[in-house]
C-alpha cells in the first residue's frame, strides 16, 4: 500500500460533467512521487478531464483530489504544479524569449531558467522568432518550456510530443526522467504506445474508467502479451 | 497582487501591441481624420465643431480600447493562455491592472495625437484646458476597456465581439448628448441615458471643454469612477481559476 509521503496525487471517487455528459463516472487513482506516470487511452476516454481535476481547473461534480497534501487548485499550488495543455497555450504574436519572460516574471523565476527553457526543449535556433510563424511542433515546445520555468513539483503534460521527430521525442522522454529523478513528479498523457515503454507506471484508461494501474514490465507479465498494444487489447476486451 | 506581475503584464500587452503596426496605427490615425471629416462635414457651422470636437477627443479611446480590450482578451480566453495564466501564481487583480495600465498610456499618446491636431491644424476653439481633456480621455479609455473585458466573455467568436461595439457602444453614443441635447429627447429616453456611463463621460467633457470645473464636473467623474469599477469587478468575475 502506498503511504501519503510517496504520493503526489490522490483521486478518491471523482465524478465529473462536461457538457451535460458523465465524463468520469467515479474514479480513485494515486499517482507516485518522482515517477514518470503514463496517462494512455483513445481519444475521449476522459485523460484530458482527469488532468484538468488535477491541475484544479475542472469543475468537479463529486469526489477528491489531492495535490501535494492539498485540495487541487489551492492557491498556494499554482507555484508547485505546472500544466502544459494539449493545444499550445501561448501568445502567437510574442517571440519565444518574450512568451518564456513573461511567464518567467509570473513565476519569478530568475531570467538564465529562461535561456535553459529554452535548450531543453531544443528551441535555441527560433529564440527571437514570433511563435505565430513556428510549426505546430515547435509551438507545442514553446508551451512545454513555460511549464519547466517554475521547477515545478508536479508536471502535468497533455500530450506534449504530438508531431515532435523521434529524435527529439527521445530527448524529451530523456528529459522527463531526469526530472522524475530530482524529486519532480510527471503525469504524462499520450495515446503512442512505444511511449507508453518508457514511463515508471501506466495508467489505462477507457470510457472514463481507470481499466490498469501497472508497471509496463507488470502488464506484460500480467497479460502474457508479446507487447504493450496486445497488453492493452487484451485487457480492454476483458473489460 | 504583486507590482512586478501587473508590470509585466502591462509591458506584454504592449509589446504586443507593437507587434501589430496596422492596429497602432489605425488607432492612432482614425480619430484625427474622423474629426477632420467632422469640421468639413459641419463646414459652415463652426459653433458645431466647437460643442463636439473637443468632447470627441475624450470619446474616441472608449471606442478603441472597447474594441482592442474585447479582441485582446477573447483571444486570451480562446487560445488558453488565459486558462493558463489561471492556473499560475498571479492575481486576476495583477491581469486586470497590467490591461489598465497599458490601454491607458496607448490612450494618453492617442487622446494627445488627436488634440494635438484638433486644436492645431483643425483650429478647434475651446474655453477649457486640454490637458483636462486629455486625462478625461484616458479615464473613457479606461471604461472602454473595462467594459470590453467583461463583454467578451459573452462572446464565442470574434465575429460576435465585434457586433457588441454596435450594440453597447453606439447607443450610449446616441443618447449621452453628443447629437442631440438630452433634455431635448423623448423623457424615457432621457432616463435610459442616466443610467448609462458615457452620459457621465460626455457630460464630464463638455463641462471641461466649456471650463465649467466645479462640483458638476466631479460629479460626473466619480460616476465614470464608479462605472470603470463596477465594470473591472464583473469582468473579474468572468475570469475563471475553474471551468466545466
Amino acid at each position: 500500500m502506498m503511504n501519503s509521503t510517496d504520493v503526489t496525487v490522490r483521486i478518491d471517487n471523482l465524478h465529473v460533467r462536461r457538457g451535460g455528459k458523465v465524463v468520469l463516472p467515479g474514479i480513485s487513482l494515486g499517482v507516485r512521487r518522482g515517477l514518470v506516470t503514463g496517462l494512455l487511452g483513445p481519444s475521449g476516454s476522459g485523460k484530458t478531464t482527469l488532468m484538468r481535476a488535477i491541475v484544479g481547473v475542472q469543475i468537479l461534480e463529486a469526489g477528491e483530489v489531492s495535490v501535494l497534501g492539498r485540495a487541487a487548485g489551492a492557491p498556494e499550488l499554482r507555484r508547485r504544479v505546472a500544466y502544459v495543455t494539449q493545444a499550445p497555450s501561448v501568445y502567437g504574436d510574442l517571440t519565444v524569449r518574450e512568451n518564456l519572460g513573461y511567464f518567467a516574471r509570473i513565476v519569478g523565476a530568475p531570467a538564465g531558467r529562461v535561456e535553459d527553457a529554452i535548450a531543453t526543449v531544443n528551441l535555441g535556433g527560433h529564440t527571437d522568432q514570433v511563435v505565430r510563424t513556428l510549426s505546430g511542433g515547435e509551438r507545442s515546445r514553446v508551451s512545454l518550456a513555460t511549464a519547466l520555468l517554475g521547477q515545478p513539483e508536479l508536471l502535468v503534460l497533455d500530450e506534449p510530443t504530438v508531431g515532435l521527430d523521434p529524435v527529439l521525442r527521445r530527448e524529451l522522454w530523456e528529459t522527463f526522467h531526469l526530472l522524475a529523478s530530482g524529486g519532480t513528479t510527471l503525469l504524462v498523457s499520450s495515446h503512442v504506445m512505444d511511449e507508453a515503454e518508457r514511463c515508471d507506471e501506466l495508467v489505462l484508461m477507457r470510457d472514463g474508467r481507470i481499466v490498469v494501474v501497472a508497471s509496463p514490465e507488470a502488464l506484460l507479465r500480467k497479460t502474457g502479451a508479446r507487447d504493450l498494444e496486445q497488453a492493452f487489447l487484451a485487457l480492454a476486451e476483458a473489460s | 497582487m504583486s507590482s512586478r506581475i501587473a508590470l509585466a503584464t502591462a509591458a506584454r500587452v504592449l509589446r504586443q501591441l507593437r507587434r501589430d503596426r496596422r492596429t497602432l496605427a489605425l488607432v492612432l490615425v482614425v480619430p484625427p481624420a474622423l474629426l477632420t471629416l467632422f469640421k468639413y462635414v459641419f463646414a459652415g457651422q463652426e459653433q458645431t465643431f466647437d460643442r463636439v470636437g473637443g468632447p470627441l477627443v475624450g470619446i474616441f479611446p472608449f471606442i478603441s480600447m472597447f474594441l482592442v480590450t474585447s479582441i485582446a482578451m477573447l483571444r486570451e480566453r480562446t487560445t488558453g493562455t488565459l486558462e493558463r495564466l489561471m492556473s499560475m501564481p498571479l492575481a486576476k487583480l495583477d491581469l486586470l491592472l497590467g490591461y489598465a495600465l497599458a490601454f491607458a498610456l496607448v490612450a494618453a499618446v492617442q487622446a494627445s495625437v488627436t488634440a494635438a491636431i484638433a486644436f492645431g491644424p483643425l483650429g478647434l476653439d475651446t474655453e477649457g484646458a486640454i490637458w483636462l481633456v486629455i486625462l478625461l480621455a484616458v479615464a473613457n479609455a479606461l471604461l472602454g476597456m473595462a467594459l470590453g473585458l467583461f463583454l467578451s466573455a459573452f462572446a464565442s467568436t470574434e465575429f460576435q465581439a465585434v457586433q457588441f461595439m454596435p450594440a453597447f457602444v453606439l447607443p450610449q453614443i446616441l443618447l449621452a448628448g453628443l447629437i442631440v441635447p438630452r433634455e431635448r429627447m423623448a423623457r424615457v429616453l432621457e432616463l435610459v441615458s442616466d443610467v448609462l456611463p458615457l452620459t457621465y463621460a460626455y457630460n464630464a467633457l463638455e463641462r471641461a471643454t466649456a471650463d465649467e470645473v466645479g462640483a458638476h464636473l466631479a460629479f460626473d467623474v466619480a460616476v465614470v469612477c464608479g462605472a470603470i469599477l463596477l465594470a473591472l469587478v464583473l469582468g473579474a468575475t468572468t475570469l475563471r481559476r475553474r471551468t466545466a
